[in-house]
């Protein structure tokens, strides 16, 4: 497992449930996917990752693109604007 | 061009934007917050965005409305932030050379808008509870269309 460094942001619901809205992270997971659901595990977000897109470094991103050190990941509830 | 925007809407600013000699028609559509969501009284609500990315998705958007329709120049413009029953939530100018044009373009750019802007909506209600859109964990699904 390699361990790289993630800047995390959290968006509406996730940001409330997590109670901060962004936190550097070490992390051995390879994609948003394994992210969000390691971070689901320990901060109890009731949102189910396929509910929850990933964005990279300010761009939408697959849940199973490979996760780099330094990446900025921002995950991101369904949408409801207008 | 797509913008969030923090503050109150400019809209003769952005419609300013939109002066063209060649244009013959200008579409506008305004989005306000209503005071009623599925039979629940809304009092207030707020919208936070993915600012960034909701900017570059939206010139795509717009972008797409110029290719698919022939639109001369389009601007869309949301909100973010505490807004009231009434304020304007969103805003969207088109300018073509023709109406059906326009009209195309507008709808366009306000349907597109709606599933895939990073924007969310916690919206409260008079008993004093409050709830993000979409985001219920049973019994709710997306709701594109509204």
């Amino acid at each position: 497992m390699i361990l790289k460094t993630v800047l995390i942001r959290y968006y509406a619901i996730l940001r409330e449930q997590r109670g901060i809205e962004d936190e550097k992270l070490l992390t051995g997971a390879a994609t948003p996917a394994a992210l969000y659901e390691e971070l689901r595990a320990r901060h109890g977000f009731t949102l189910t990752g396929d509910r929850v897109r990933a964005a990279l470094n300010d761009e939408f991103a697959q849940a199973d693109a490979p996760l780099r050190d330094g990446d900025r990941v921002a995950f991101l509830p369904p949408m409801a604007g207008g | 061009m797509f913008t969030i925007s923090s503050t109150p809407i400019d809209t003769a600013a952005f419609l300013g934007e939109l002066r063209r000699g060649r244009a013959g028609a200008c579409v506008t559509f305004e989005g306000w917050v209503r005071d009623m969501n599925e039979g629940r009284p809304v009092t207030a609500l707020e919208y936070e965005a993915h600012v960034p990315l909701a900017e570059k998705e939206g010139g795509r958007i717009v972008s797409e409305a110029v290719e698919k329709f022939g639109a001369l120049a389009v601007v869309g413009v949301h909100r973010t932030g505490s807004l009231v029953v009434g304020d304007l939530a969103v805003w969207i100018g088109v300018v073509a050379q023709h109406r059906s044009a326009a009209f195309d373009a507008c709808r366009y750019v306000i349907d597109e808008s709606k599933g895939r802007l990073p924007i969310w909506k916690r919206e409260r209600y008079v008993d004093g509870s409050s709830e993000w859109i979409n985001c219920a964990t049973r019994g709710d699904h997306a709701a594109p269309g509204r």
